[in-house]
């Protein structure tokens, strides 16, 4: 196991590492000094007609990819025979319901890329970090399509047994180099890309991920603020202090 | 019973001369930055007319403000939470910018460097702001002042619906006036309902609605969910963004730039202390016309000896309690019963309130040849003139007619009661009667709507952000800052801090000088000699 090449190493454990801090400091550092700018940055002033038909196909598919991730990587195989669903059925179910998100994700994006494009309004307000995040967006999405299709579907390689084993290690600060540098080309590109959008994530509009407002579901829907700090302070779990 | 205090607003439409200052100066304090250039905090709409964002009443179409469910309770008429969360990636009513209007620059550069002596003469093509290219102008924000455009867009009216066939060949004789409209700061506001991020609040202290310009996160129901559309959206940050009644000026006891800054003196800024307890059950009748009923009941007596010890157990300070006895929105509202509420069917008990125009209907009595301010040709006339009167319900009542009349009854009345009194015959009691008032309310409601001076026109108690500071136990400002104390002398120069500093307007009134009483000039009397009596202020002895 001595063919660990120093690229590797840099590859597939200093650079995801490296980029774990940057994302994880980096949403501390943007909430801290630039909520103003935490924001979806939404054009749908400028034009509403495709985005209505683009943003939600490309939304829901991207969670239902996020889902399908969450589960290709997170569960060992072995929990998954042990409930009993077959290899083949785990792999039915990940191809047909993959490709049904993968279809919306890709189609929206297509749409999305091309209403930014051609619309003048909406091309006025996109910055060059937005440009940069596009090309990655639509580079991790495609390389995934291509790895899921050339290696898995048409391939013989098993991603469960190599990339989402390295996932796992990933978090337990055990990764073998060996599980990644040995995964088709697809899936490393797909990896890398996917590393480098985690890398700019914090420095741009995908922050809004993180503004997800499920509190909306339990809050009242009137609200009050106080302009004395005092009474703000006035929440569940915080005793009044009595002068 | 929870009593709020609400800073309220009321607008007599008589008065308003569609002149637009209150727009440009509000413009000129609040959105001349860039993403900010379609956004009008306070607008002046011609009605009839399609107002701005084109055709924004038409809730049919936009689906802002609540409705009654099949259950008869209370929900966003653009759907519920989970509606609102599936929605979040495409707003589906969401209007877009050329619902308002593409802002646009002209090349002045053109002008500025043309060289001399050109045969052609230079121009300044107009150059979008969003985009940067050279555009056509289509639309503006008051593209159908004064009735321009009437005859290409007059249908598009959504007030007009069910009266169209009566307006369509007379309406431009017939009638016209101005609206101007800035956010109504609701009791039960939409937009704060809608926002999914929780950014939107109303200030505990004064009612005031704003945006947390660090909370939003730009997900864009509020402007959906504010059936005034008064929310808007800066294109550049992201942002929604409103109108914020002013309210750093409103601390320090100042009225709005739109209301300092009226030519016709005709907003009345005050107080009005209500009920928060009542408003869902209010706001949750049955019948659209019985809404402006069920609005008043929710505003409470301030002089109630129940009510003070309702506002002083809520920590309401005395000065505000004060205020809202003397509030002149209020007595409008409340006493004379003569302001109306912009569209309560909306159900969100705006509290912008407005005192419906009687010029139209004058207009047409004078062009007659009748006597236009003769009460009993005016009653006849609010009563045949079902026009206008129908299409001020469909604005300030739900529709419902008899409220409209009996407000410009007693505006009516009250123009031909004062005219005997000014041309020196004996006020004729019975008018007033008429209208359900007496003589002495009338004149009082005269001397409101006529001649009130700014201090009566805005009674703006001032902030009190002091409190945490003065109580004793926290102790952060210096004891000896006490009048007169050794630390007075340490105050900071008041005049240097912007436009007014704390306490400006309290100042103002001290360092007034003071007129004399009873006297009036008259410069047209002054022979040239010497100083005319009253001018100014007696030399004090001792002065050269």
């Amino acid at each position: 196991m001595n063919d660990t090449t120093t690229l590797q190493l840099l590859l597939w454990v200093v650079f995801p590492y490296m980029v774990l801090a940057v994302f994880v400091l980096g949403h501390v550092w943007r909430f801290k000094y630039d909520r103003f700018g935490w924001t979806t940055r939404s054009s749908q002033i400028y034009e509403s007609k495709l985005l209505s038909i683009g943003s939600p196909m490309f939304h829901y598919g991207i969670i239902g990819i996020f889902l399908g991730h969450v589960v290709g990587l997170g569960i060992p195989k072995s929990w998954t025979q042990f409930v009993g669903i077959s290899d083949h059925m785990y792999h039915l179910m990940a191809v047909t319901i993959g490709l049904a998100a993968a279809v919306a994700c890709v189609g929206g994006l297509m749409i999305l890329i091309y209403r930014r494009r051609t619309n003048r309004r909406v091309f006025g307000a996109t910055t060059a970090g937005d440009k940069l995040m596009y090309l990655l967006l639509a580079m991790t999405i495609l390389c995934g399509v291509l790895a899921t299709v050339v290696h898995t579907t048409f391939g013989t390689y098993d991603y469960r047994e190599g990339v989402s084993i390295w996932f796992r290690q990933f978090w337990t600060l055990q990764p073998s180099v060996e599980l990644m540098s040995q995964a088709p080309i697809f899936f490393q590109l797909h990896v890398l890309s996917a590393i480098a959008l985690f890398g700019i994530w914090p420095f741009t509009r995908l922050v809004h991920v993180f503004a997800a407002p499920v509190g909306y579901l339990t809050r009242p829907y009137i609200l009050y603020r106080s302009k004395d700090p005092r009474k703000e302070a006035e929440r569940r779990g915080w005793e009044k202090v009595k002068f | 019973m929870r009593v709020m205090a609400q800073m309220s607003m009321v607008m007599n439409l008589d008065k308003c001369i569609g002149c637009h200052t209150c727009s440009v100066t509000c413009k000129q304090a609040w959105t001349n930055r860039s993403g900010t250039e379609y956004m009008w905090f306070n607008n002046v709409e011609t009605r009839p007319g399609q107002g701005y964002p084109r055709g924004y009443e038409d809730q049919e179409k936009w689906k802002g403000g609540w409705e009654l469910g099949r259950n008869g309770r209370l929900k966003l008429k653009a759907g519920g939470r989970i509606t609102k969360l599936m929605q979040l990636f495409s707003n589906p009513k969401l209007p877009g910018i050329e619902d308002y209007y593409e802002p646009w620059t002209y090349e002045y550069d053109n002008l500025l460097h043309a060289p001399a002596q050109q045969d052609t003469i230079p121009t300044a093509p107009p150059k979008s702001l969003i985009t940067g290219e050279r555009m056509d102008i289509q639309w503006s924000g008051n593209w159908d002042d004064d009735l321009g455009g009437t005859y290409l867009h007059k249908d598009k009216d959504p007030m007009l619906k069910g009266i169209e066939d009566k307006v369509q060949f007379e309406f431009d004789q017939t009638f016209m006036f101005y609206l101007p409209r800035i956010c109504e700061h609701c009791l039960n506001p939409t937009c704060v309902a809608s926002c999914p991020s929780g950014a939107i609040y109303k200030r505990e202290e004064d009612g005031v609605v704003l945006v947390d310009q660090d909370g939003c996160r730009g997900w864009r129901m509020c402007i959906t969910g504010c059936p005034y559309k008064k929310i808007y959206f800066n294109h550049q940050t992201g942002k929604a963004e409103k109108c914020t009644f002013c309210y750093p000026r409103l601390e320090q006891g100042e009225p709005t730039v739109c209301a300092e800054t009226c030519v016709g003196r005709l907003r009345y800024i005050g107080l009005v202390l209500y009920d928060a307890d009542k408003v869902t059950e209010a706001v949750s009748v049955t019948d659209e016309k019985d809404l402006y009923r069920a609005q008043m009941d929710v505003i409470l007596d301030p002089r109630d000896p129940e009510v003070i010890r309702g506002a002083e157990a809520a920590g309401i300070h005395h000065d505000w309690i004060l205020a809202a006895q003397n509030s002149p929105t209020y007595k409008l509202i409340k006493e004379y019963e003569v302001a109306l509420p912009l569209h309560p069917e909306y159900r969100t008990m705006p509290m912008v309130w407005y005192i419906p125009p009687l010029s139209p209907v004058v207009d047409v009595v004078r062009d007659t040849g009748y006597d236009a301010e003769d009460a009993e040709s005016l009653f006849a006339a609010i009563d045949a003139l079902r026009i206008p009167v129908e299409y001020l319900a469909n604005l300030f009542t739900a529709g419902d007619v008899p409220t409209v009349e009996r407000v410009l009854y007693r505006m009516a009345a009250m123009r031909s009661y004062m005219r005997d009194i000014n041309l020196g015959n004996a006020p004729r009691e019975g008018i007033a009667n008429a209208v359900g008032m007496d003589g002495e309310t009338m004149q009082e409601m005269y001397r409101l709507l006529a001649i009130a001076k700014y201090e009566d026109r805005y009674v703006i108690p001032v902030g009190h952000h002091e409190s945490a500071h003065d109580l004793e136990s926290t102790g952060t400002d210096c004891p000896l800052n006490a009048p007169g104390g050794p630390g007075m002398g340490m105050s900071l120069p008041e005049e240097s801090m912007g436009m007014s500093g704390p306490g400006f307007s309290s100042k103002r009134q001290e360092n007034a000088v003071e007129k004399p009483e009873g006297v009036r000039i008259n410069l047209l009397n002054w022979d040239g000699n010497g100083r005319p009596e009253g001018l100014f202020p007696s030399p004090a002895a001792g002065t050269a």
